[in-house]
């Protein structure tokens, strides 16, 4: 019993295509396969030149992000079985411009990653001889879930505020910031406020939460921006009405 | 980066969206519903000798300022959403409106 | 070979393209309607200033049919507000009783058992 299932893939070759266009694909339906079994069958048996990213196949490397029926999804992460009674469309993640075929540009996102300064600050330097940090598992339990971040960015095709404005620094790399406002060991708030507590940070968010729902490791974006907003607000506020506070 | 002032529009924003959670909907259903179906009686000396009441005052103040605000604002960044433009006259017209309806509300609790 | 990156720009519409930014676009505007309710309570606060006769047309007004339909309109928006309100608190400020966090669901129960203490005293207040 063979069955197919159909493939739309939207495509995008720069040197010989002006815009993006779809292509049709039937390709064995599966019942154990997922959409990225579907792309490499195409790849290694139909169209090799098809182009996508992919690593691990098991929803931990976050290579394999694009949209899914409109739906931003690793590919790897979704069963065919689903979607058995629909043609499948497949496009790269919204809101990156596409680079070729599936694959992104996603050096805005890198340099957004990096302006949060995604590391521990410490506040004096320390000497080896003074030993390692300690953190108690309570203290980790504290910012835990926001260390799951793949940096997938399905949370930036989700979210219609990095829709409309692509500057907006975005839901991945502000709780990633919040990650290390939250670890025991870091005393970088104030300088990561520069870029988080920006128009272009946390108050572009209006808490749609799409970014929290596509998220496949559960990080839970949204929430780390607005319990961010208040303690920007509250620091704003504190600034301007406590005697001496740092500004 | 320099840091946004976002905060002054964002708390009373927060703030507000409380009150209207808590308040609104009980004080829609006397006015809209109680009220006309006689369950509920507002009568002037009543509702006069609470608002005379300054800590009347300000609860009324309260109760009608900051979820005119939430309102003000979310509707500010909903414009900008449906792409009507995140410009002066969004900001005019939003803001505006709720220091026009908040000075109208400090006026009357005044007044009275 | 050279790059010609292409990006498409997000569609003024793109709230009607999935379920979930509908919803989004209606919880949105519930505040449409808490504001023009509450400037309907401006307006009351003006007609009590303006003594008896005034307050009790106004009162006329809050229950005649037009009057009755536009607040159970806003009934219905201030009540999903309060609902979708009450359910995005714990994201916003989750709470840790001596380093154990307390569940979202407690949170959201505090939200609304205050609804209704809030509710109730307005009520007596009231005189119902």
């Amino acid at each position: 019993m063979s069955e197919e299932v159909t493939l739309e893939i939207l495509r995008y070759r720069p040197e010989v295509d002006r815009e993006p266009r779809f292509q049709t694909y039937t390709i064995p339906y599966q019942e154990d396969w997922v959409v990225l079994d579907g792309l490499n069958h195409i790849k290694d048996y139909v169209d090799p030149t098809l182009s996508y990213r992919w690593s691990c196949h098991m929803a931990i490397c976050g290579s394999c992000g694009v949209m899914i029926n409109g739906e931003p999804k690793l590919a790897c992460h979704a069963f065919l079985r689903d979607y058995r009674h629909d043609v499948i469309r497949i496009e790269p993640l919204d809101h990156f411009p596409i680079e070729r075929d599936l694959v992104t540009v996603m050096d805005g996102f890198m340099e957004k990653l990096s302006s949060v300064k995604p590391y521990l600050i410490a506040k004096q330097a320390k000497d080896l001889s003074d030993g390692e940090n300690l953190q108690t598992p309570l203290q980790l339990m504290a910012f835990k879930q926001y260390t799951l971040c793949i940096n997938c960015l399905l949370c930036y095709a989700a979210c219609p505020q990095c829709g409309l404005n692509e500057d907006f620094v975005g839901p991945a790399a502000l709780a990633l910031a919040h990650r290390y406002n939250l670890d025991s060991r870091d005393s970088g708030a104030e300088e990561r406020a520069d870029v988080v507590a920006s128009n272009e940070g946390i108050w572009e968010c209006t808490f749609v939460g799409a970014c929290s729902e596509v998220c496949p490791k559960h990080v839970d974006p949204a929430a780390a921006i607005q319990q961010t907003k208040i303690s920007a607000s509250l620091d704003w506020f504190k600034a301007r009405l406590l005697p001496g506070a740092h500004r | 980066m320099p840091r946004s002032n976002k905060p002054i529009l964002w708390l009373p924003f927060a703030a507000g969206g409380l009150v209207a959670a808590l308040v609104i909907p009980v004080l829609i259903l006397i006015t809209g519903l109680l009220l006309p179906l006689g369950i509920a009686h507002l009568p002037y000396e009543k509702m006069a000798t609470f608002a005379h009441n300054l800590l009347g005052k300000l609860i009324l103040f309260g109760t009608v300022a900051l979820p005119t605000w939430h309102a003000a604002h979310r509707l500010r960044m909903t414009a900008h959403d449906l792409g009507l433009g995140g410009g002066f006259a969004v900001k005019a017209i939003s803001y505006g409106s709720a220091w026009v309806l908040i000075a109208a509300t400090a006026a009357a609790l005044i007044a009275i | 070979m050279s790059r010609r990156p292409y990006l498409r720009k997000i569609k003024r519409s793109w709230w009607l393209g999935h379920r979930r930014y509908a919803v989004y676009m209606v919880r949105e505007l519930t505040s449409l309607f808490a504001g023009l309710y509450c400037a309907l309570l401006v307006v009351g606060l003006w007609r009590l200033v303006q003594g008896r006769v005034a307050w009790e047309g106004f009162l006329a007004a809050l229950s005649s049919p037009l009057g009755v339909a536009f607040q159970l309109v806003c009934l219905a928006f201030a009540s999903y507000h309060s609902v979708t309100w009450f359910a995005l608190t714990p994201k916003a400020m989750p709470l840790a009783v001596r380093g154990e966090p307390v569940p979202p669901k407690m949170i959201v129960g505090l939200h609304y058992g205050a609804w209704v203490v809030v509710s109730l005293i307005v009520l007596i207040a009231a005189g119902v």
